[in-house]
């Protein structure tokens, strides 16, 4: 038997880890990337005519698959389809996303209001995951897909061992809901950017990414109505404003009445003065 | 959501150990032999620092007593994996072989093992790692090398060693810088034949190192766990 040194046991392994799909209507394309919970192929199915994304995980996040399966969302990725190679791993089958990594996306100079749109159109597939007793664990801007007309999608759902990412963890080593509001309160600050942002927008990031899961929001829900109010105008929960401010939001908010209003008043002004002349 | 069949392969040969039929537990052992012998030979050498000897001594010795004790038929899946289960073995046996303070004489019916080729290998081992690493790794290339090897027997019965020969070049071989344009002139066949070959070996390679490895394996579970530890991700 001759000698295999460790580059080509490394070959070999390489090659056993490509999904062997003989016997399946699924004809493997290329790999998309790889990540802890494992490796996304772009696979062709033959039976639908249609290029899908699988994506190859240990056997033993096939309950996770299950549950990601189960969340229906226009924000969460579908499953199509499930089963197991014959080395034992377990696949599932996805829509092939197309659109940019939000990451790319936050790096293109979007205007500030349609950051927070986006923003706050993340929060809504979290806000259901969590309704539905699920939560994501590794919510990141790499893990968000924007589409071509700002639709957006949350990709790697509920990896059962993987803390997080650094910048995006928060202090306590327990997941719930409100370490995924941590990460999402980072997610938001990078869209933020550098730029100085408005007092109410800074208290909304520091509420979601407070070191006392308590004082955080519940849920993505709450935070992402937040985002919402202050898109609106409106106050926000996570800051309590002076009565200066209050009018400073409100004239803001009634622009146009209060140009309308301040046309009208000259208006009368002048008016007036000629009458007396 | 519908799970999409695939098919599985030959029985496991840790549970045809316990067979009533003698010569189906002689085939299941030589099977077994086959798969653990350089890993423990090794294993001996490297972690137990072993004089080659004495290495070979135990290595033979172990596999003597464990076919006429049948004590590897009393593995169960529920605490270990057999490759766990068997270097524990192998573990106690040296330990109690030193404890004895004398060499164990071998006796009829030993197997035959080319220990020469094995000691050749580990001159060419210089990295350091754990002793369950050492065993760990020796296991994945002796697995390895057994399906390479059950690979080009089919090939042959098959009439196709130009694929095999084109599969060793590519994938085998530590000269990475051979082009599919030098395969396809070297072997005479167009290029896109080569491409062609190399994927069909692939597979076939896949299919291989996983049937060796299930007729190692008992339950589906161990199989799986077992999987990753050959192929990648835990070991």
């Amino acid at each position: 038997m001759n000698w295999l040194s460790d580059d080509a046991i490394a070959r070999l392994r390489d090659i056993s880890e490509q999904p062997d799909l003989t016997g399946s209507h699924y004809e493997m394309v290329r790999e998309l990337g790889r990540g802890g919970m494992g490796i996304v192929y772009e696979v062709r199915d033959a039976r639908l005519e249609r290029s899908v994304a699988m994506k190859v995980v240990d056997d033993e996040w096939r309950a996770e698959a299950k549950i990601i399966a189960a969340l229906e969302h226009p924000g969460i990725v579908p499953v199509h389809d499930a089963g197991e190679l014959p080395d034992g791993r377990f696949y599932y089958t996805m829509k092939l996303v197309r659109g940019v990594r939000l990451d790319a996306w936050a790096s293109q100079g979007h205007a500030r209001t349609e950051r927070l749109r986006v923003f706050a159109r993340i929060c809504e597939p979290v806000a259901f995951a969590h309704s539905n007793g699920v939560v994501h664990r590794d919510l990141k801007l790499e893990n968000v897909m924007v589409g071509e007309f700002g639709a957006v999608l949350v990709m790697d759902w509920g990896v059962a061992d993987i803390a997080g990412t650094p910048g995006y963890m928060p202090p306590e080593t327990t997941r719930d809901a409100r370490s995924d509001v941590y990460a999402l309160g980072a997610i938001l600050k990078s869209l933020l950017g550098e730029e100085a942002a408005p007092r109410t927008l800074r208290a909304i990031v520091e509420r979601a990414m407070d070191n006392d899961p308590s004082k955080r929001y519940e849920n993505a829900r709450e935070l992402g109505d937040d985002v919402l109010r202050f898109l609106d105008g409106e106050p926000v929960s996570a800051y309590r404003e002076n009565l200066l401010e209050r009018a400073a939001r409100w004239l803001g908010r009634n622009r146009v009445l209060v140009a309308l209003l301040l046309a009208y008043l000259v208006m009368r002004v002048i008016v007036f003065f000629w009458m007396r002349l | 959501m519908t799970v999409a069949p695939f098919p599985t392969t030959r029985r496991s040969v840790v549970l045809a150990l316990a067979s009533a039929d003698a010569a189906e537990r002689t085939r299941a052992f030589d099977t077994l032999v086959a798969c653990y012998w350089k890993p423990l030979y090794k294993y001996a050498r490297v972690a137990w620092s072993r004089k080659r000897e004495d290495a070979e001594d135990l290595t033979q010795s172990f596999f003597t007593r464990a076919f006429e004790k049948e004590f590897l038929a009393t593995y169960d899946s529920a605490k270990a994996s057999f490759r766990t289960f068997l270097r524990l073995l192998f573990d106690r046996h040296v330990s109690n072989e030193w404890k004895a303070g004398q060499r164990i004489k071998r006796g009829g019916g030993e197997v035959h093992l080319d220990f020469d080729a094995a000691e050749a290998e580990i001159g060419r081992d210089s990295s350091t790692v754990t002793p369950e690493e050492y065993f760990h790794r020796e296991w994945v290339r002796s697995m390895f090398a057994l399906a390479v090897e059950r690979l080009r027997a089919r090939c042959a019965a098959d009439g196709k060693e130009v694929a095999f020969a084109i599969f060793e070049a590519y994938d085998l071989d530590d000269d990475r810088g051979v082009t599919y344009r030098e395969l396809a002139v070297r072997f005479d066949v167009p290029e896109t034949q080569v491409t062609n070959f190399l994927s069909a070996m692939r597979r076939r390679f896949r299919e291989v190192v996983l049937e060796a490895l299930r007729e190692v394996t008992t339950t589906d579970a161990e199989f799986r766990k077992e999987s990753r530890a050959l192929l990648g991700g835990k070991k």
